[in-house]
């Protein structure tokens, strides 16, 4: 995943704040990707190699210890997050099509952020409404009964809303219009 | 107190030091007793690969021999109708997502687990499990070597030597479940790693998933 500008310094920044305040040991990894996850939403490869310079634990256990975990997540969460069950219910009607026609249309897979980082797609267990089943999450619109069809709906939707968003966005100048949405947070 | 123990293991009395561990105690008395992911020199076993099971009178249920430590007096048999059904089914679950193409393996009859299906009369085509293809790409961007994640058994020897040999840990496990695999950071060919390509994980791979290209003269 390609970073945005300015993005480089800011994980550096946040990973170095956070390993300063702990003590830089094994058993303070995960307190210490939380900690990296909850300011940058997600956890960058850089910061990855910074923890791992920092702790002195190789970068391959950082890298295990991320994929272990569901709670992190490799890529950053898109400007859509869809979220599709395959929980009981949803997967016995065949969520996993659901998900199989979601990765086709956003050209990525499950767990992946699109290069534009439009949309993110993840797998979920349960949203605990099966008698919808399957079940899709869009942003956080629950979307039932979603058949490769009504995915082709979902994405149109949202290509829509993006279209709107993206005159403004083209009047300053494409990406940069985003960047500075994102530095006022 | 003396520096070894007596123990007995399938009825035949054995000198074993003391404070090592029941697996490599029968294993130096030429007592077998099948293992993948046993390191002598590790602290705290993995047990991970649920294959050295034993009977030790006393015990209620059988125990991983790799974790317990020998006693003076410790009865041992290494088989009873329990054991080899925990053997059995361990082992099987290990060849169900395991590419089972001998002839094309170059660890073809020099392989772990052919061995502990010649010495426990188990077959390597279990039909117990559903076989789940994993179909992972071969890593062959070494240019000595390669690596084969389907036949990978995650026995963790070659994650041991290469933490030994290298300051920096270059593999390590990753992912959960049947996802689990051993890789490098960020998942990438072993060519565009920190990798030095020392092989030492090569050279202790049980099984054909870390290989030579030219097998070696």
């Amino acid at each position: 995943m390609q970073l945005l500008d300015g993005e480089k310094e800011q994980i550096l920044s946040v990973v170095d704040r956070v390993l300063n305040k702990s003590n830089k040991k094994r058993e303070d990894l995960i307190p210490v990707l939380q900690q990296v996850q909850a300011e940058l939403g997600y956890l960058p490869a850089l910061a990855m190699e910074k923890i791992a310079a920092g702790t002195g634990v190789p970068a391959a256990d950082i890298y295990g210890l991320a994929t272990f975990y569901n709670q992190f997540r490799l890529n950053p969460p898109g400007d859509h997050q869809v979220k599709v069950c395959l929980g009981t219910a949803c997967y016995m009607v065949g969520g996993d099509i659901t998900l199989e026609s979601f990765e086709r249309r956003m050209e990525i897979r499950e767990g992946e952020t699109t290069p534009d980082r439009r949309y993110s797609l993840e797998r979920v267990a349960c949203v605990g409404c099966c008698t919808m089943a399957p079940v899709v999450v869009v942003d956080d619109q629950v979307e039932g009964k979603v058949t490769p069809t009504r995915v082709d709906g979902i994405m149109l939707e949202l290509e829509a809303k993006n279209g709107q968003t993206g005159k403004e966005d083209q009047s300053a100048g494409g990406r940069d219009g985003r960047q500075e949405e994102g530095e006022q947070e | 107190m003396s520096e070894y123990v007596k123990i007995v293991i399938d009825g035949t009395e054995v000198k074993a030091r003391r404070g090592e561990k029941l697996l490599w105690a029968a294993l130096e008395n030429d007592i077998y007793i099948p293992h993948l992911c046993a390191i002598r020199e590790e602290a705290r076993p993995n047990a991970s690969c649920r294959l050295c099971f034993v009977e030790v009178e006393g015990t209620q249920d059988p125990v991983p021999s790799c974790t317990r430590t020998v006693e003076d007096g410790m009865v041992v048999k290494t088989r009873s109708p329990r054991v080899d059904r925990l053997v059995k089914t361990g082992f099987e679950l290990l060849l169900s997502d395991h590419d089972l193409k001998c002839r094309q393996c170059p660890a073809n009859r020099n392989c772990a687990l052919q061995t502990i299906a010649k010495k426990r009369g188990l077959k390597l085509k279990q039909k117990r499990f559903k076989p789940v293809a994993r179909n992972y790409e071969i890593d062959d961007s070494p240019e000595e070597f390669a690596f084969n994640r389907n036949r990978c058994v995650l026995c963790g020897q070659c994650v041991f030597a290469d933490r030994r040999e290298n300051e920096t840990g270059v593999i390590g496990f990753a992912g959960r479940g049947i996802n689990r695999v051993v890789t490098t950071f960020q998942d990438l060919p072993l060519a565009e790693s920190i990798c030095r390509k020392c092989k030492v994980c090569v050279d202790v791979c049980p099984v054909g998933a870390l290989y030579y290209k030219k097998s070696p003269e």
